[in-house]
């Protein structure tokens, strides 16, 4: 029997201090495409077990964070570390650094031509070498997380979006990785899907995964989020609890954001 | 090296070989200015028929078409130059050529036609037919201009092969780019002439597949 | 005799298509091999060329496209004759058979890769980005998340390319080989009738048209093209 990846990351969480050493950090990070600076030097810390909130305007540079952050987007200079280990270095083993960097997507992008078992064993099988039957034994494990064990054989195109999303959820959770990245996760949902792909992460953070998130749920970041960051034109304007930024946002930026989005 | 030079890229022989191969590719354009034009009409009528509604017009349509695209050109050329004078019919070599490859690039053009009308929605028919046009205005000026619009790679990528097919003129000895070349490379005992005529159509069809390429990538973009 | 009969004994003479039978037959065994060659090898070298596209390699890729270009213009008949008259005259001497088989095997070759390129393509960003954010090396991401996806889209016109390419290994007769238009055409001229041309063409239709009408129903079933 496979533990599931939930069980996993909830034991390997288990007794972390809150002010361990961050599990991923970024310092100075600067990211242009040719003339435009998109993000103009990035501090951030997340420590395990954390669940970070990234919120701010479109364009703001929230994806562009979360894509420099597994090199998706090569950053222009800054380091991204990952475990003490600076993963924008010329030495690293950037498929070997990104098993332990889950991603999920707006447009979930799951493999078309493979089942929701097939998209989830796939890295398991190519990356981390295991077995055919293990890699299926994980998959349904991470499948069962997800709450779609007997969607395993059915292809994406006869699923919901939401199935969909949770399938997407899986395939990075099935790599067991320290730390997951949401970009959007339920912007592409229909409204009565939102809350089952919503419930799953919040499985995904009681079980200690250390997450960061970009989303437009604000209910959702104020009841989950252990922080809330705000950004606007690339750089992180401001930070703290979710009851400090949408109770009482400091910055004058924040607050016409915040009131923007608020009805 | 040097025999290769000799025997591929003999300046002198192309020199010598460059009126006969100019006449050729004249005869090459004739060939194109009769079958493109009159292949792309019968195209036309290939396509409505093998979409016509009544399957007495459909299947015939659809068998002719598919018949066509069945046989080799070149065996439909030979057969309508050296077999119909058994029946006391005697084309000449520029009739055979041009009653082959019409007959043949009827049923290509006409396939890429068939699948242009069928990418348009039926909306646009019923938004058509809606305001009064009746259905013959509606395939003449709704319908065909934008399914050539869709199918355009295609059909100049078809017309690529029209003129690549000309050179099949050769074989019942018309004069045209390829019998002018080959004519020279066996008096010359050198494949250079045959090298300058490969030198002239690449000319002529490169520019047209470059283009083709471009306008099927933006498609898929 | 009748204008009936004699169109019958023109193009439909039993004791002519009796006699040539069995040289049809052999020219048919002939186009088979060629065709499944040429098919094989073509599809194969195109497949390869696309992927190595992939890498984005300069200096390697202008070569892709250039042999690609090359041999999407060139009639192949042109590049038969520089083959089968010019290669003998530099001590390569290549039987007709050989010549046949690596003209058109490079020329489906160079229309495979395009087609399988414009597969490539065609797929999403996404789907590059999700496999590679989950550690899959930019050749596993090829080979397992996007080649089987673009080659389903390439299936339709993948197909009628090879069967119009197949269809010109007739090009053969014109340099001796002994295919189904070149048995056909000696024994026309030998028997001095028409029938062995009208043999070579129902022995096209016997070989092709299940193709024809194979690649319509993939038609049907894979759709044109992706609106
Ligand atoms: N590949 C690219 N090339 C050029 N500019 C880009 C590229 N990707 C993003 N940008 C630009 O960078 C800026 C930030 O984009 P980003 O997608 O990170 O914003 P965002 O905060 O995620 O916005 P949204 O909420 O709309 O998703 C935008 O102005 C965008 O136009
Ligand atoms: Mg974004």
């Amino acid at each position: 029997m496979t533990d599931s990846p939930l069980a996993t990351a909830a034991a390997r969480s288990g007794g972390s201090a809150p002010h361990a050493t961050p599990i991923l950090q970024l310092i100075a990070l600067h990211k242009s495409f040719g003339t435009v600076d998109v993000l103009k030097g990035i501090d951030l810390k997340v420590t395990p077990g954390e669940m970070v909130f990234l919120i701010g305007p479109s364009g703001s540079g929230k994806s562009t964070l979360l894509r420099c952050c597994n090199r998706l987007e090569e950053p222009t200079s800054g380091a991204v570390v990952v475990e003490g280990v600076d993963i924008t270095g010329p030495k690293v083993d950037l498929n070997k650094a990104r098993r332990r960097i889950g991603m999920v997507f707006q447009s979930f992008n799951l493999y078309p031509h493979k089942t929701a078992l097939g998209n989830v064993a796939l890295a398991l099988i190519k990356v981390s070498g295991l077995s055919r039957r293990a890699a299926r034994e994980k998959a349904m494990a991470a499948l069962s997380d997800v709450g779609l064990a007997d969607k395993a054989e059915n292809y994406p195109a006869q699923l919901s979006g939401g199935q969909q999303q949770r399938v997407a959820i899986a395939r990075a959770l099935a790599l067991e990785p320290k730390v997951m990245l949401f970009d959007e996760p339920t912007s592409a949902l229909d409204p009565e899907l939102v809350g089952d792909v919503l419930d799953v992460m919040r499985k995904v953070r009681e079980a200690g995964m250390t997450m960061l998130v970009v989303s437009h749920e604000m209910r959702f970041a104020a009841e989950a989020a252990d922080r809330v960051i705000f950004m606007d034109g690339g750089v992180i304007v401001e930070e703290g609890s979710p009851q400090e930024i949408f109770r009482a946002p400091k910055e004058a930026r924040t607050q016409t954001f915040l009131s923007r989005v608020s009805h | 090296m040097d025999a290769l030079l000799d025997q591929f890229f003999n300046v002198t022989i192309m020199t010598q070989a460059w009126p006969m191969l100019l006449r050729g590719l004249a005869m090459t354009a004739l060939i194109c200015l009769i079958v493109i034009p009159l292949g792309l009409l019968a195209g036309i009528a290939a396509a409505l028929l093998s979409l016509a509604e009544r399957r007495a017009i459909r299947w015939p349509a659809i068998a002719f078409v598919d018949f066509f695209r069945a046989v080799p050109p070149l065996v439909l050329l030979i057969f309508v130059y050296s077999g119909l004078p058994f029946a006391g019919i005697r084309p000449s070599p520029l009739q055979a050529v041009a009653i082959a490859f019409v007959l043949n690039n009827a049923a290509y053009y006409g396939e890429i036609y068939r699948a242009g009308i069928l990418s348009i929605g039926k909306g646009q028919f019923e938004a058509a037919r809606s305001t009064g046009l009746t259905a013959a205005q509606t395939m003449a000026h709704v319908v065909l201009p934008q399914a050539v619009r869709n199918v355009l790679p295609d059909l100049i990528s078809n017309t690529v092969e029209v003129v690549k097919l000309t050179s099949l003129a050769s074989v019942v000895s018309l004069a045209e780019l390829l019998y002018q070349a080959d004519m020279a490379r066996s008096v010359t005992y050198n494949a250079s002439p045959i090298v300058a005529a490969a030198g002239l159509y690449l000319v002529i069809l490169w520019p047209l597949v470059r283009l083709v390429s471009r306008m099927e990538r933006r498609i898929a973009a | 005799m009748g204008p009936f009969e004699r169109f019958l004994d023109t193009f439909f003479n039993e004791t002519v298509m009796a006699k040539y039978l069995p040289a049809i037959i052999g020219g048919m065994g002939v186009t088979l091999q060629l065709a499944v060659l040429v098919v094989v090898s073509g599809i194969v070298l195109g497949l390869l060329l696309a992927c190595l596209r992939a890498y984005r390699i300069k200096a390697l890729n202008i070569a892709i496209v250039a042999f690609s270009d090359v041999f999407r213009a060139l009639p192949p008949l042109v590049i038969i004759l520089i083959a089968y008259f010019g290669l003998p005259n530099v001590g390569l001497s290549l039987s007709a058979f050989v010549v046949i088989w690596l003209v058109l095997g490079l020329t489906l070759g160079a229309f495979a890769e395009e087609i399988f390129w414009a597969g490539i393509l065609s797929i999403h960003k996404g789907q590059w980005e999700a496999a590679r954010s989950t550690g899959l090396t930019f050749t596993q991401t090829l080979l397992s998340v996007v080649l089987p996806q673009a080659v389903r889209l390439t299936v339709p016109p993948l197909t009628n390319r090879a069967i119009a390419i197949t269809k010109s290994t007739a090009l053969g007769m014109v340099i001796g080989l002994p295919d189904i238009l070149g048995e056909a055409t000696t024994a026309q001229s030998f028997s001095g009738n028409a029938s062995p041309l009208m043999m070579a063409a129902i022995a096209y239709i016997v070989l092709f048209l299940p193709l024809v009408v194979f690649s319509r129903w993939l038609e049907t079933r894979f759709k044109w093209r992706q609106a």
